[in-house]
């Protein structure tokens, strides 16, 4: 099997890599980078929990070859703390305890940080069309959704 | 690591040209699999459905990505236009709005941002979103091959499940739609087992404008999920065509619609359902088409 030589930029940082042609841009987050805040949940395009930005929009990250990913700018969760600080959605997040499990957080951070970015005052069914894509089975939805609305109420995605 | 083994072997190409895509398809055969946004082709090889030695990516090639309107002609859209290009891009929501509702009901945001047009139509589903708007849009399909390219309408399109009329070393380049009326209204209605994000169980496409028909009006009514292969209703629409619209004529095209359906009873849905909801949503779409008509308004 053909690898490839990529040049990716994961959160601000840019990375050299060899890729095998099979490799999920997943598993290049988890297995190469030791990125392992991006979860594997159906790999199947799912259940979200996987969810990165690519070049600022969602992605399930199992769904997308690394390969596919060279010149590209990813962003995990990872790299939504600036300087050790919650970003101001997160920091929502951890308010309204809309955590419980913690598996699918987050890949509902990426998708509503996204969300906030193209529409700074989603509507409650707007959130909740934006997360159709992503599965949180402790079925913490309500508190998810009021995170985010308490986000952009407060103008801070 | 994974519990689960990720993505088999295979030896990922890709192909920055036509002549290129169809010359690699002619060389690794059956071999190969296209690739655009990989939504349909990733569970089919972690599943096993596929098992390609090279997997042929497209999606780079410039016309792929194109979307053009020319007021002329119409609305041209590269194969590899992704669901969330189409459904906001401007002018095809104000002028293709059901192919714009279509491509925004296809699973979820992410998978929108890489889920193709050329991609659903070609893995030929039954149940592909866009199939059912591209039929009562009259859209008409560009496949590239070794002799160049040949225009195919939607209609003929479609084969069996998975089948088209595809060739070996073909790939589809272009969708093409024709100007849209501006007397003309339209709805797709998709049922699933959950509000969104599911397969469709049943899908149903109605278009209507005024025209020279006996009733004054010609609809055309596409089925997704309810048949070998999405299909336009020809019977219902020719009731529609003849009898003047309203409750009665309505209910009859509806019931016949859902006498053309020919579902089959799988994990989402009794074939009984599928029939009994066709019905159901064919007269909810043309009763709405009809109000937007009525109203003089395209929504």
């Amino acid at each position: 099997m053909t690898t490839h030589s990529i040049v990716v930029t994961v959160n601000g940082d840019d990375e050299r890599l060899e890729v095998p042609s099979n490799m999920t841009l997943l598993q290049m987050l988890r297995d190469k980078l030791a990125l392992t805040g991006t979860k594997n949940g159906c790999e199947a395009g799912e259940c979200g929990a996987c969810t990165v930005l690519v070049d600022g929009e969602p992605v399930n990250s199992c769904m997308m070859l690394a390969v596919e990913a060279d010149g590209r700018n990813i962003l995990t969760v990872e790299g939504l703390a600036a300087e050790g600080e919650l970003s101001p959605l997160q920091q929502a997040f951890v308010e309204h305890n809309a955590v419980q499990c913690g598996f699918c957080t987050p890949g509902m951070l990426m998708t509503t940080t996204a969300l906030l970015q193209r529409n700074p005052h989603p509507t409650e069914d707007e959130i909740k069309d934006a997360l159709v894509g992503n599965l949180c089975r402790c079925t913490g939805y309500v508190r998810i959704i009021q995170a985010v609305q308490s986000a952009a109420d407060k103008g801070r995605g | 690591m994974f519990a689960r083994p990720g993505l088999p072997s295979f030896d990922y190409r890709q192909a920055h040209s036509l002549e290129e895509a169809t010359h690699l398809l002619n060389e690794y055969g059956k071999d190969a699999r296209l690739m655009m946004g990989g939504t349909d082709l990733f569970p089919g090889l972690r599943e096993d459905v596929y098992r390609p030695r090279v997997v042929l990516d497209v999606k780079q090639i410039p016309s792929l990505r194109q979307i053009t309107f020319d007021p002329e002609v119409g609305l041209s859209l590269g194969a590899a236009a992704t669901m969330n290009e189409i459904a906001r891009h401007p002018t095809i929501q104000r002028d293709y709005p059901l192919l714009a509702q279509a491509a925004a009901t296809v699973a979820s945001y992410q998978i929108r941002n890489r889920a193709t047009i050329g991609g659903n139509l070609c893995n030929a589903s039954p149940c592909a979103d866009t199939a059912p708007a591209a039929l009562v849009l009259e859209a008409e399909l560009d496949l590239y091959g070794p002799q160049g390219t040949r225009r195919v309408p939607a209609r003929e399109f479609f084969v069996g499940p998975g089948q088209t009329v595809l060739q070996p070393a073909e790939l589809m380049t272009t969708i093409r739609f024709p100007l849209p009326t501006s007397t003309g209204a339209a709805r797709y209605l998709k049922l699933g087992r959950c509000k969104s994000g599911d397969l469709s169980l049943v899908g149903v496409a109605v278009h209507g404008q005024p025209d020279g028909t006996a009733s004054g009006y010609r609809f055309r009514i596409g089925l997704g999920s309810v048949g070998p292969v999405p299909f336009r209703a020809l019977e219902a629409e020719a009731i529609l065509a003849n009898d003047a619209p309203g409750e009665e004529a309505f209910a009859r095209a509806a019931e016949t619609a859902m006498a053309a359906a020919t579902p089959i009873t799988d994990v989402r849905g009794t074939a009984d359902y599928q029939r009994a909801m066709v019905r159901t949503l064919t007269l909810r779409a043309l009763r709405e088409v009809w109000t937007q008509l009525d109203k003089g308004m395209r929504v």
